[in-house]
């Protein structure tokens, strides 16, 4: 017994505040969590068990459930494939040793760092008023904007497009991921005469894929979890008509509105294997489209 | 055949290469007009942000002009006074949890790294491959045990649910940048400090962490980034104004429905992100290569 701590004894003494942390405020929770999907709990009376009900609601006739959804994963699917574009882009652009790089880079980096505070959604949301910045500009060029706050068929775009803003950081990524990609791979190209098009896809993605692969899985899950951009533009309550009823909205105001704590943990549950899906899909596939340059097959 | 004199030879590369970097140059012209534009419609929110803080009220809306006819800089101390509670408990507040958020992360994280990077211990595998999990569960779905969890030993209310866990290396992304970091350090250093009679406490005090300090610069800026930003957590667990960080303050201030503050709004918005550009402006460097090199936001 002397001897397995004088062995292993630093280690666990270093580790102290992990495990603690890990069992109490990880491990435990998760399981408690599992636990409080199957039940019905309001905080005041203890839990009360009711097995598979609350998922079989939630799947059988929660409409605002399906409704969060909808709106989670059409902000995913508009929000990370063009913020990915757009980071790559610009990413390119800034690559070749050009003058103001460094300029270039903070300033566009800059909304990335600023974009979940509660300012900027503050800022977004007085942008898309209906006589905001955005719809005088839109009337500049003769075109009438639609009330994109009170308009549930336009409320997604305003936060799709707060996503798009923050391209930075893939961008920074993107183009450490570009330098690590050898020169004379291009310079070969040139002599060959391949077009620019041609080296973009012959060269630059399939080396990139790694890269491209990390800011997608990265992104994707950050876009999941997007809560205080939606909360706020939404005036707290997913709306107008539940469009940026974003499945963290609907959830915060389970909880911690309602304080219906079983229904909000199994949303946070799905919430999890979605993620969870994703990622595992993410990893699964990149098997396929992502080689790494000192793997030999 | 027919040889081309060396002087016809000579014009024709020259103009080649005339022609070529003419294209080079348009088209590098092309990239820096391109890049001037999205610049300027990235910062236009953001500018625009701070004009309307001393904008009159009446001219915030339905105007895009950079230029107030009249600087209303009152709205600085009026809003600072405008809620309420004076900004100055705000940002008290902000500050006790930031500073004790970002101590408690840097220390913590970085005792957990050393045990991973440097010691060994039974299980070390194990408990590696559950630290990398934790990175997957995203913060909702331990939401409600942890709320639960608090609200029983009577933290609600406090700032201790806010700071607490971060001294319990609950961070698991800035665990595995620091021990990336640590394994790359000498270990003949360890060594050596061993060999002097050196105790694993004294290694990590006296040899790592003086050689680590861009890997806890990092995590100490991002930490003090997020936190700041940090508004579901706040949300939660503080209900009485006193207690309010700024990102609940502002968030008051939208929700008081006062339709003649916006100017005043704006100008606690600008200050609320003061403190990011600041650390942004003066830590650049490590930011942005914490991004590049590990995909931090």
């Amino acid at each position: 017994m002397k001897k397995f701590f004088a062995k292993n004894g630093p280690g666990y003494f270093f580790l102290i505040p992990w495990f603690i942390g890990f069992f109490c405020l990880a491990l435990g929770p998760i399981l408690y969590s599992l636990y409080l999907s199957f039940t019905k709990y309001n905080i005041f009376k203890p839990p009360k068990w009711i097995g598979l009900e609350n998922y079989e609601f939630m799947f059988l006739y929660d409409d605002r459930f399906w409704k969060s959804l909808e709106v989670t994963f059409s902000y995913v699917f508009m929000s990370v494939p063009g913020k990915l574009i757009f980071a790559l882009a610009v990413a390119m652009l800034l690559n070749k040793g050009m003058r103001a790089i460094g300029f270039y880079r903070a300033l566009f980096y800059l909304p990335s760092i600023l974009g979940g505070s509660i300012a900027v959604a503050i800022l977004w949301k007085q942008l898309f008023e209906y006589n905001g910045v955005i719809n005088t500009l839109l009337a500049k060029i003769g075109i009438e904007g639609p009330y994109w706050l009170n308009d549930p068929n336009y409320s997604l775009y305003t936060l799709v497009m707060l996503g798009m803003w923050q391209f930075g950081s893939p961008m920074l990524i993107f183009i450490a991921g570009l330098r690590a990609i050898p020169r004379e791979l291009y310079e070969a190209a040139e002599i060959d005469a391949a077009s620019k098009w041609k080296q973009f896809y012959a060269i630059t993605l399939p080396l990139l894929a790694p890269v491209i692969f990390f800011n997608l899985v990265l992104q994707m899950i950050d876009a999941f979890k997007t809560f205080s951009s939606a909360f706020i533009i939404s005036g707290g309550a997913g709306a107008p008509l539940d469009s940026l009823n974003f499945i963290t909205v609907y959830l915060y105001n389970e909880a911690f509105a309602f304080y219906r704590m079983g229904y909000a943990s199994s949303l946070a549950w799905i919430l999890m294997l979605i993620i969870a899906i994703f990622t595992g899909v993410a990893f699964f596939s990149s098997r396929y489209w992502v080689h790494y340059e000192n793997e030999r097959d | 055949m027919t040889d081309l004199s060396i002087q016809e030879a000579s014009d024709i590369a020259r103009s080649y290469r005339i022609i070529r970097d003419k294209r080079k140059r348009r088209a590098t012209i092309t990239k820096h007009l391109f890049l001037a534009i999205c610049s300027l419609v990235m910062v236009y929110p953001l500018i625009w942000m701070i004009v309307s803080s001393v904008k009159p009220d009446n001219e915030i809306f339905g105007n895009i002009s950079l230029w107030p006819s009249e600087f209303i800089w009152q709205n600085y101390p009026d809003g600072w006074e405008g809620l309420f509670l004076s900004f100055t408990v705000f940002y008290k507040n902000s500050i006790i949890v930031t500073v004790l958020a970002v101590i408690g992360n840097t220390l913590s994280c970085s005792f957990a790294a050393y045990a991973f990077a440097r010691l060994e211990f039974k299980g070390k595998n194990i408990f590696f491959a559950l630290m990398m999990m934790t990175l997957m569960i995203p913060y909702h779905v331990v939401l409600i045990p942890q709320y639960l969890l608090f609200l029983k030993i009577g933290w609600v209310n406090t700032f201790l649910p806010l700071i607490v866990p971060r001294f319990l290396a609950g961070d698991a992304f800035f665990i595995f940048l620091m021990v990336q970091f640590f394994r790359q350090l000498p270990r003949d250093l360890d060594e050596a400090a061993m060999i002097d009679g050196c105790s694993p406490f004294k290694i990590y005090w006296a040899v790592i962490l003086p050689l680590s300090l861009p890997a806890l610069a990092t995590t100490a800026i991002f930490t003090f980034i997020w936190t700041w930003e940090d508004f579901l957590g706040p949300l939660i667990y503080l209900n009485d104004i006193r207690d309010y960080t700024v990102p609940l303050a502002l968030r008051n201030f939208i929700s008081q429905d006062s339709v003649s503050m916006f100017g005043q709004l704006f100008a606690m918005s600008i200050l609320s992100i003061v403190p990011i550009f600041i650390f942004f402006i003066f830590f650049q460097k490590f930011i942005i290569r914490g991004i590049a090199t590990s995909g931090l936001k």
